[in-house]
Parts: structure tokens; sequence; C-alpha cells
């Protein structure tokens, strides 16, 4: 427990009878860019207001740096450690931004304003302009910089970079990488940018449903995971029973494409055992191992 | 050093990581007792994560291609630049021999493609081979 800046069991949570949070388990190590990754409605937003104490789990446990989230007075102990980055709606509208950094200064002692001169000039956030003026993106901007200048443990992003171009996604990236680097900050951000995640994250976790299906370290993850192609002689015929480690097989006639998750050097000596196949293997990035795990849970609910 | 990674290669980054430091000391961009950028600057540079630019370069002192000096950074060292121009000695001496047999079997009529599968199951025949000698072995 002592390094998990988060950790969930068994969460469970309903709207109206309707499972949001379906026994939800979650570790997050201190000082990890931890990507959370799920469709629209899998139950991120719901995760991340329970860790805020802005919800409460029917069943099981969440805690942040070992508090219970659930308990209202460990809650206001947490979020004093937490920085939020959610979409620019909680602003203010009709605050400046200069105002809306003024008023939420001091409620952090520990307010930082070298960073806050930074992120101004690096935004390019115009001191003077009322929030309900901004940009969706410059709006993102803004709530990224409250979140960062009052030296949070952890930031918690709800889809930080929705909204952003490209070229301000990079910098968003660049900076929580640098957070990380410098102040050994947690970093945990939902998204369903898969992209970004690859780029920044060292751990992930997939939920869907309500629950966690796939999670761990990134890179180990991509070793894990390998794509085993097979060209089987014409009168081979269809259902080999594989050796364990097969996540997913399609056959088109002769072509088999094999999913991995673990055990590829077994698969691969078992698909060359068979007389006359031809096997090629390949790497597999993370959108792959999304799609593959999302849709078969899809499939095999339907 | 110039490091280039892609990151939906669904290669592990650090292993690229560590693949790119390794050519830069084959090639010479990096030589016995250079310094290799700090954690902090390489992983704001490349926009990737610290913890993976350390597992990289642990990796890396692992192997003995680089040092990490407490408090001053991380350094090639002279056994890595040993191994890496052993290493890219024997890659010209090799890349003669895989240009002529090119050379040959494209005269003789096989594409591009027809002659880099004939080398993967060569190859692959090649580590079934070990796999047998290991299992004799046993």
């Amino acid at each position: 427990m002592s390094n998990l800046a988060i950790e969930v069991n068994g969460l469970r949570k309903s709207f109206k009878g309707k499972a949001a949070l379906d026994g939800l388990d979650l570790r997050v190590p201190a000082g990890s860019i931890f990507g959370f990754l799920g469709r629209n409605g899998a139950g991120k937003t719901t995760t991340i207001k329970v860790l805020m104490g802005m919800l409460r789990s029917d069943v099981g446990t969440a805690r942040v740096f070992g508090l219970d989230a659930g308990d209202p007075a460990s809650s206001v102990a947490i979020r004093s450690r937490i920085g939020f980055v959610t979409e620019g709606k909680d602003l203010y509208p009709y605050m400046t931004v200069e105002q809306i950094i003024r008023f939420t200064r001091p409620f952090f002692p520990k307010w930082r304003d070298d960073l806050e001169r930074r992120y101004l000039r690096m935004f390019d956030l115009p001191p003077n302009k009322k929030v309900s003026d901004l940009s969706k993106g410059m709006q993102s901007k803004l709530m990224l910089l409250l979140g960062i200048c009052h030296s949070a443990e952890l930031l918690i992003l709800d889809e930080p970079t929705d909204g952003l171009d490209p070229a301000a996604v990079e910098d968003v990236l660049r900076e929580l990488v640098a957070l990380a680097a410098a102040e050994g900050t947690t970093i945990f951000f939902s998204s369903h940018q898969l992209t970004e995640v690859e780029q920044i994250a060292d751990h992930i976790c997939i939920i869907n449903r309500g629950k966690a299906i796939v999670s761990g370290v990134l890179d180990d993850l991509k070793a894990r995971y390998q794509r085993i192609q097979v060209v089987l002689p014409d009168d081979m015929p269809a259902g080999v029973r594989w050796v364990e480690g097969v996540a997913s097989v399609r056959q088109d006639r002769r072509t088999v494409s094999i999913l991995a998750n673990g055990n590829a050097d077994a698969i691969v000596a078992q698909a060359e055992s068979i007389p006359g196949a031809t096997v090629e293997r390949f790497p597999v990035g993370l959108k792959e191992i999304f799609l593959e795990h999302v849709r078969s849970e899809d499939h095999a609910l339907v | 050093m110039i490091l280039r990674l892609n990151q939906s290669s669904g290669i592990p980054l650090y292993l690229q990581l560590m693949e790119q430091v390794k050519h830069a000391v084959e090639t010479g961009a990096l030589r016995p007792g250079d310094q290799l950028p700090t954690i902090r600057k390489l992983a704001e540079d490349l926009v990737m994560n610290p913890n993976t630019v350390a597992r990289a370069y642990r990796e890396l002192e692992h192997e003995g291609i680089i040092e990490l000096r407490h408090g001053s950074g991380a350094f090639v060292s002279e056994l890595g630049g040993w191994k890496a121009a052993w290493k890219s000695n024997l890659t010209r001496k090799a890349q003669a021999i895989v240009q002529n047999a090119i050379d040959k079997l494209t005269a003789s009529g096989l594409t591009a493609e027809e002659i880099r599968r004939l080398v993967e199951n060569e190859l692959a025949a090649v580590r079934d081979g070990k796999k047998l000698q290991g299992a004799e072995h046993e």
C-alpha cells in the first residue's frame, strides 16, 4: 500500500439499477504516468468522481494515498494533495483568467508562482479575458494551469487534451512528462486518445462496462501481446486446438491470424510444427490490444 | 545523437530506446566517454515517460554499453565502444555477403519480397535448429 497512489478494490456503483462500475480493481503506483482507457460510458468519469469524493460507491473500497476516498474527512485531506483537471465547465464563466487564478491560489499554501508565470506565458493565456470568451482549448489549458500550480502529489486528469489542436496536445504532454520527471508527480489521466497514452504512459488500465479488462506496465503488455499469422497447407482442417496464451483466432480459408497474450514462442512453435505451414509474427500496438478486448467483450455479451 | 521513437509500432519503447543508443554507439554518433542526456532531459525532448527512459538506461548499463555514475549521469562505456566497434566491423563484412547474395538472386529473377521471405524462413529454420540442439542437451 505504501507506494500506491491509488488503490481500488471491487468497486461497484449503479445508477437507477444500471451498473456503471461492476467490480473495478485499480492499482496506480506512485510516480507513474497512468493511462486510464475506455470507451465513452465505460465508467472512467464515475471512477474519477469516486476518487475525488464526489460520489459514494455502493460496494468496494477506493483509497488515495492510503486514505479512504469515501470518508468525508479523509476526502478533504486527499483533495488538498490532488490536482484535478476536467473539462472547462467547472470554471466560473464570469471571471477573467487572472481573477480565477487569484481566486484559486489561497486554497493551496504550496502554490507555485514560478509555474504560474511559466504556464501563462507558454499557454498564451490572456489574463484579462473572461472564461466564457475562451475557446475550449484555452479553457483546458487554464484548468491544467490551476491543477499544476498547487504542487499536487497526484494529478487526476479527465481527458486533458480533449478539444486541443495537435501542437497544444504535444505541449500538454511535454509538460506532464516534465512534471513527472522533475517533481515525481503521479499522473492519472483518462483518455480515449490511444496514441497519446502510448506516448507518455508507463502503466495503463483498460476499463470496459465498469470492469478492468487489461492492466499493467505498457511495455510489458506490448512484449506479451503478439500477432502470429499462419498460412496453412491446402489440406489443413479448420479448428486447431492451440496451446495456452491464444487471446483470439480468426481464420479466413488458409490464413489463420492469432493474437497471443503471452506464450508467443510456444504458439509459434506449435504453428511451425504443422507440416507446410508458413509462420510470421508481428508486434502489436495498444490500439489493437484495446480493440480486441473491447470488441470481444461486446460480442460475448450480445 | 538524434533519437526518434515510434510509439504505436507495438515494440516496447524502452527496447526502441536501447536499440537507438546502441546504433548511435555503433555508427560513432556516440563514443566511449560521451555523456548521454539526463533522464529528465531525454523524457522532455522525446515527450516520453521518465520511468521508461530510466528502464532503458538500466538495461543498457546491465549490458555494459553505458555506465551510470551516481550524481553525474550516464556515459558510454569503454566496453560499449569496443562491443560496438566489433559489431560494426562484423556488420560491414556481413553486408558485403548479403549484398552479393541479393545481387545473384535478383539476377536470377526473384523479387525483393520473395527474397525477404526466403531469408525469414531460413532464419526461422536456424531458430528451430537451435531449439532441437537445446532439447538434445536436456
